[in-house]
């Protein structure tokens, strides 16, 4: 482990960043748009404010899976993954790296995505808003951890960005948002429960139903970042210095 | 003993690759502090056997130890330095940003950078997009990074091809200073006139070592007037039955 390595990694992926300014762009503008657009399709049903908070957590994670998946299969691809793996940094240096520098981002995101969404949106929320934003990074996290960890088995740009609907439409078509988790089959629901965004979107909405921050939320959230320490531990193990 | 170790040894080395044998059963070792061209045509395993001795190619069997640890591991990553045949750097990153990564992943000092610039001939271009550069400057991007801190063994795959006569005369150079100044380098080309340039040379064909001597050494086996036709000498020479 090397702090410096971590530090360096983090502020060269920030740097690549800036220097694409559309990727930005799109990072930090789509989810407002979509959350825009969400709260006009229900504009004068109560609905946006039942999917508003769980979609803030959702768009974050989307997005993260996507950016991270690509970037390191770019890593893989270029050779300087390898180039990296024959110097003194080490497999969880390079990962936290990447995880700092696009949790900074996710904390951006989600608080532009939040304050929209609370202050000009109108959007209602029981619980504090403070921790919507806490909700909304860990989901960006999650989404980066499974990024990482997917890109591993993708040997195209093209196969990564399939992953994206093979594995996150279904965690999104089981997370509680379309239809109850309690109200699926036994089958599903049991299925629903191993997902990780289950709790992602459980915990937000536990804020926005209830003013008390219950321990279920605390719960959920820790099921969460099991999720990630455990995505991004997947992730190092599929980092190889020796390959064929 | 480490210390009296050779920098690199390689003992009955074998890589298949895809059910082929890339790499069959080589045995050599290269002295420190020396220049070593590792030549041969495109194709006949020089990259592996490169990816082998920096550590990140799976070998079927044998060893490979550098500068007496075995082929990378843990304690040689500071030391060792590899540049891949295709650069290995980050396209949408400036030439410093570049630099400056690798330094501090290697912890290099700062101002490495500056010097590696210098060396490589790219001080002008150090605030460039490395991807908007030419092929032959963003390997010189790729050799640059190699150069940071001081690494005692550097393998470089094919550093050189495609550069300007001038540009390669003055890497030949640098090379032959560093040599010089303790350190060991492997140097691939498939241009065998580079040869010449080298204190040593390792000639590779279909996997196997041809000849491991120095450039006069050669010459004077084969009867020879350049390196080409030595090459050539040995390779219908290793067809005669035995």
């Amino acid at each position: 482990m090397s702090a410096r390595a971590t530090l360096a990694t983090a502020a060269r992926v920030l740097t690549q960043l800036r220097h694409d300014h559309r990727t930005l762009a799109l990072l930090l503008v789509v989810p407002c748009v979509l959350m825009s657009l969400l709260a006009w399709v229900f504009e004068g049903t109560p609905t946006f404010d039942h999917v508003g908070a769980p979609l803030l957590g959702v768009f974050p994670f989307v997005v993260m899976f996507l950016v991270t998946s690509v970037a390191t299969l770019r890593e893989r691809t270029s050779g300087t993954l390898e180039r990296l793996l024959t110097m003194p940094i080490g497999k969880l240096d390079f990962l936290l790296g990447y995880a700092l520098a696009f949790g900074a981002l996710a904390v951006l995101q989600a608080a532009l995505a939040t304050g929209l969404a609370l202050f000009v949106l109108g959007l209602d929320v029981a619980g504090p808003s403070w921790l919507l934003l806490v909700v909304a990074v860990l989901d960006a996290l999650l989404g980066l951890a499974l990024g990482l960890f997917v890109s591993a088995f993708a040997r195209t740009e093209f196969q990564a960005v399939q992953f994206l609907p093979a594995v996150v439409l279904p965690q999104f078509l089981l997370c509680g948002l379309l239809v109850p988790r309690d109200g699926l089959t036994t089958v599903l629901h049991v299925v629903s429960d191993v997902l990780p965004l289950s709790y992602a979107v459980d915990a937000m909405t536990a804020v926005t139903t209830t003013a008390e921050v219950g321990s279920t939320v605390w719960v959920d959230l820790g099921v969460v970042a099991g999720c990630i320490l455990l995505a991004l531990s997947l992730g190092a193990a599929t980092l190889r210095r020796r390959t064929s | 003993m480490t210390a009296a170790a050779p920098a690199i040894a390689v003992d009955r080395l074998s890589v298949v690759r895809g059910g082929h044998r890339v790499l069959d059963d080589l045995t050599f070792t290269v002295p420190r502090g020396s220049l070593t061209g590792l030549l041969g045509p495109s194709g006949c395993g020089k990259s592996t056997l490169m990816r082998a001795i920096v550590g990140v190619q799976i070998v079927e069997s044998g060893t490979v130890e550098v500068l007496g640890e075995p082929a990378g591991s843990a304690p040689l990553r500071p030391r060792v330095a590899y540049v891949t045949q295709a650069p290995s750097v980050y396209a949408d990153l400036r030439v410093v940003e570049n630099l400056r990564y690798f330094a501090a992943v290697l912890g290099a000092p700062p101002s490495d950078v500056e010097r590696v610039l210098e060396e490589v001939g790219l001080t002008a271009h150090a605030d460039a997009v490395t991807g908007e550069l030419s092929g032959g400057q963003r390997a010189r991007v790729s050799l640059a990074t190699a150069l940071l801190g001081a690494p005692e063994v550097l393998v470089l795959d094919e550093p050189t091809v495609g550069l300007d006569p001038v540009l390669r005369r003055d890497l030949w150079a640098l090379f032959n200073r560093l040599a010089a100044g303790g350190a060991t380098l492997l140097v691939s080309s498939h241009v065998m006139d580079e040869a010449r340039r080298c204190e040593r040379l390792l000639l590779m064909r279909e996997g196997r070592l041809l000849a491991d001597e120095t450039p006069a050494e050669l010459l004077a086996r084969t009867k020879r007037a350049d390196i080409e036709d030595a090459f050539l000498a040995l390779i219908e020479d290793s067809k005669v039955p035995a």
